[in-house]
């Protein structure tokens, strides 16, 4: 630690600083870990096994619409908002999606866009609604949350959409869950190495390029980005438009992974993908969070519903102990801060 | 002459309700130390929110080298090398010291959206160099000290080859050393022929570092001098509009000998190191010492508002367990915080909401409303006998003067039956003509039997104001004086008595 001549060293506060970001990183993958031998036991105790590959994979199947969800709204928590639309966003991008693909009779790829682009368009909407009407971030994705819900039900007249059986959609994002094979007989399936290659992508945009620096800046002192000339009201909106193409995707992959849209899904989805990034250590004042972070806290979310499912816990329990989770996580932030302040 | 690198003239601004500057005039010239002085209130921050781009003026010329300019936000006065430094600082805590002088102008590398951070770091660590600074780039803000932190703001500040830097209130946190520094780089800028603003409220400060003094009052200049040519009193003087005598100081009265507060044996960790004192009725305590020598910690700690290890407090003779802040309202403690702002008052609300919000519980009626005729007129009469200078009792508190606010909060607590009052820097931020009034505020309440405990940076208050005067070290009280016995350097002795080979 080096200071100026003559000035005072703050002892030890740095020291602290660093030990505790160390800590929190640990405290999420050590968690994780704590998670999973918790299921393990329980397994054994009622004569069965958790750690099979067969549970590797459907956690990480189960883990992937929402990791990616979780990945936009990190950047939004980051600058200090929330996204709760995220879940109904999913839900349009993958209606869209559908019409595409069955009744447009467009190519695969342009459908694929064409969800993509519908979640850009809907980050859009809150991004012009936070960063130029001024409404405030919970208000405003509030209501784009019922408008993207009431316009998925418009648009498909309340009905699912299924994809015809070979029009090469599902079997191409989803593969079968054993389509690429890393070793032997074991395989990834391909829904989730998108989700880390979109993780990987997430964590490129927050850590080294400009987009990701003005987000941590306006989550950090937003005033002080304004006085130093940043453009403030654009780069919030861009963020809000990041975290709607990150839904848009995760509609594409719910679609591929269910066959169909679903018009009536994707409402609540937007808790867990919340849960996710503040478990991963994102705190909710904004100015810190990890992409790592999230996909970690993504996954002690879903090895926890997964595993709740795998010995027999009701299926109504298991939404209670995804709002304590949530809870839990909030109040894990609070102290964390407290101890820093 | 030389030529002038800024000429505002005619500038006049309002805000709504507010005639913030009337017809101002300035200059400034290259390699010149500006001090621009004046009450709180007197514009001095609006004018060079002008010159930077923060606010537009109504009207008025702004010339910069010689022509005419428009500065409709701060990154048009960047462009220009106007640089100005905001008495809140304003850096971005979570991002590194580099981060935080490049945000908005990052080096690119070379696809166009993505960051060049050894570049970044490269360059703070050439700007570090030329200012003589040691501050490694790559550290967080918020591990750096607050000194620290001012000195990345220049930092940034002057990154953008700034021809003019404005400061406003640098030195109001720093501490004499620090502000020695402070000095150095101000000095070497000014041997570059940076053209620099110093606003400040420490009068001794600008006959140290400024080469010409202009002071404002109401929203007008009221004369530029050169800082030789001006004295302390002749200041002071212009910036109060009346002349005002160096104040003799109170002669303390004889002190009643019951003991109304007593502190035995505090201790919390390494910041309360087994602190005991005592108050008596009509007395006032100074707590002297260094920033960071635990005075606000024990005053936090007596009120209940930080939890301690161990320790007795008794009121009146009698042991009382203080928990939080409601068991010292209830035992007849008030604490009146640094920061107004923040823990003493409800910005948003009005003056007589703010003095009862204290003891809200007395002007209930059995259901539970509040009677209003009640708490106008328990409001009514705090307003009379402080003299507290607002429009009406339904004034916001945001709108009233530091000084002004301040006994408001003083009103608070007379209102909910304190009887032990403990001052924090009473007098910070609060302009010259008001501090003179709570300090007379002060000596009424101690008359009246109310039991004081202040503390104060400011020596020269310590001294005028106390009874007796304790001084803290690291925690720990290292002396008490008598008011007869105490001198600055006396204090600043013991303040300075460090644990010998801890």
């Amino acid at each position: 630690m080096s200071t100026a001549p003559g000035l005072p060293i703050q002892a030890g506060r740095s020291g602290a600083v660093i030990r505790a970001d160390f800590f929190q990183r640990f405290l999420a993958f050590g968690a994780l870990i704590v998670l999973i031998l918790f299921f393990q036991v329980w397994c054994v105790l009622i004569g069965t096994n958790f750690l099979t590959f067969e549970n590797f994979v459907n956690i990480l199947v189960a883990t992937a619409v929402v990791g990616v969800l979780a990945l936009g709204e990190t950047f939004v928590v980051v600058t200090g908002g929330i996204d709760l639309s995220v879940g109904t966003v999913m839900t349009i991008s993958m209606v869209m999606t559908a019409v595409a693909i069955t009744s447009q009779h467009l190519p695969v790829p342009v459908g694929i866009l064409i969800g993509v682009l519908t979640g850009g368009l809907m980050g859009l909407a809150n991004g012009v609604l936070i960063a130029r009407f001024r409404i405030a971030p919970f208000i405003a994705t509030l209501g784009i949350l019922n408008v993207a819900r009431g316009l998925s039900l418009v648009i498909t007249q309340t009905r699912p959409i299924y994809f015809a059986g070979d029009n090469g959609f599902q079997t191409g994002v989803m593969g079968n869950l054993f389509g690429v094979k890393l070793s032997g007989e074991f395989g990834i399936p391909i829904i989730a190495i998108i989700m880390f290659a979109a993780a990987l992508f997430a964590a490129f945009l927050l850590g080294k390029t400009v987009l990701g620096r003005y987000t941590f800046a306006l989550g950090s002192n937003e005033e002080a980005a304004r006085l130093s000339g940043v453009n403030v009201a654009n780069w919030k909106m861009l963020v809000y438009v990041v975290c709607g193409l990150f839904a848009g995707l995760a509609g594409v992959l719910s679609a591929a992974r269910l066959g169909s849209a679903q018009p009536a899904t994707g409402f609540g989805y937007e808790l867990s993908a919340i849960s996710a990034v503040v478990i991963g250590g994102t705190s909710l004042s904004g100015g810190e969070g990890t992409i790592l972070g999230t996909i970690i806290g993504a996954f002690i979310v879903y090895v926890l519903t997964y595993g709740l499912q795998f010995v027999n816990v009701a299926q109504e329990w298991q939404i209670v102990v995804t709002g304590g989770v949530l809870i839990a996580a909030v109040y894990i932030d609070n102290l964390r801060r407290r101890q820093r302040a | 002459m030389a030529d002038l690198l800024v000429e505002m003239t005619g500038i006049s601004k309002s805000f709504p309700g507010v005639h913030a500057l009337d017809d101002c005039r300035f200059e400034l010239l290259p390699g010149e130390v500006h001090a621009l002085v004046g009450e709180n209130g007197a514009g001095k921050s609006t004018l060079m929110k002008i010159l930077g781009g923060v606010y537009k003026r109504d009207a008025g010329f702004v010339r910069f080298k010689g022509s005419d300019v428009e500065i409709p936000n701060t990154a048009a006065a960047q462009h220009l090398g106007i640089s100005m430094i905001h008495q809140e600082l304003n850096l971005m805590p979570h991002l590194t010291v580099a981060q935080n002088i490049f945000i908005g102008r990052e080096p690119r590398g070379r696809v166009p959206f993505v960051l060049d951070d050894r570049a970044l770091n490269d360059s703070a660590a050439a700007l570090f160099e030329k200012l003589r600074l040691h501050l490694d780039p790559r550290k967080r803000v918020s591990a750096l000290s607050v000194a620290q932190q001012q000195m990345v703001e220049i930092a940034k500040a002057l990154s953008f080859n700034a021809s003019i830097l404005i400061m406003d209130e640098p030195t109001a946190a720093l501490t004499d050393k620090e502000i020695d520094e402070l000095f150095r780089i101000t000095r070497q800028l000014r041997g570059e022929g940076v053209g620099i603003v110093h606003i400040s409220h420490r009068l001794q400060e600008l006959k140290q570092i400024s080469d010409r003094v202009t002071v404002m009052r109401d929203g007008r200049v009221i004369h530029t001098l050169p800082t030789p040519d001006a004295t302390i009193e002749q200041i002071i003087s212009m910036m109060v509009g009346r002349t005002i005598f160096e104040a003799t100081p109170e002669v303390p009265e004889t002190t009643n000998p019951d003991v109304v507060l007593e502190v035995r044996n505090l201790k919390r960790g390494r910041v309360i190191r087994d602190v005991s004192f005592s108050v008596h009725r009509g007395e006032i305590v100074g707590i002297a010492g260094l920033v960071g020598a635990g005075r606000t910690e024990v005053a936090r700690a007596v009120f209940g508002a930080d939890p301690v290890d161990s320790g007795e407090i008794f009121v009146h003779g009698k042991r009382v367990r203080i928990q939080s802040p409601t068991d010292a309202v209830r035992n007849g403690i008030g604490y009146l915080s640094e920061d107004r702002k923040r823990y003493g008052l409800a910005l948003g609300l009005n003056v007589e909401t703010n003095i009862v919000l204290a003891s809200l519980r007395r002007f209930l009626s059995p259901f539970g409303v509040v009677r209003t005729v009640l708490t106008r007129a328990a409001a009514d009469s705090q307003v009379k006998s402080l003299a507290i200078k607002t429009p009406s009792l339904s004034q916001k508190v945001r709108n009233l003067s530091g000084g002004t606010q301040q006994k408001v909060v003083v009103g608070k607590w007379l209102t909910a039956d304190t009887e032990i009052l403990i001052f924090d820097e009473p007098t910070r931020g609060i302009d010259v003509g008001a501090k003179s009034e709570i300090y007379h505020l002060l000596n009424e309440l101690a008359h009246e039997g109310k039991a004081i405990v202040m503390i104060s940076s400011d020596l020269p208050e310590i001294l005028r104001m106390s009874h007796r005067i304790l001084v803290m070290c690291e925690g720990r009280v290292t002396g008490e004086l008598t008011a007869e016995e105490a001198t600055q350097e006396k204090i600043m002795t013991f303040a300075t008595q460090r644990e010998a080979a801890a």
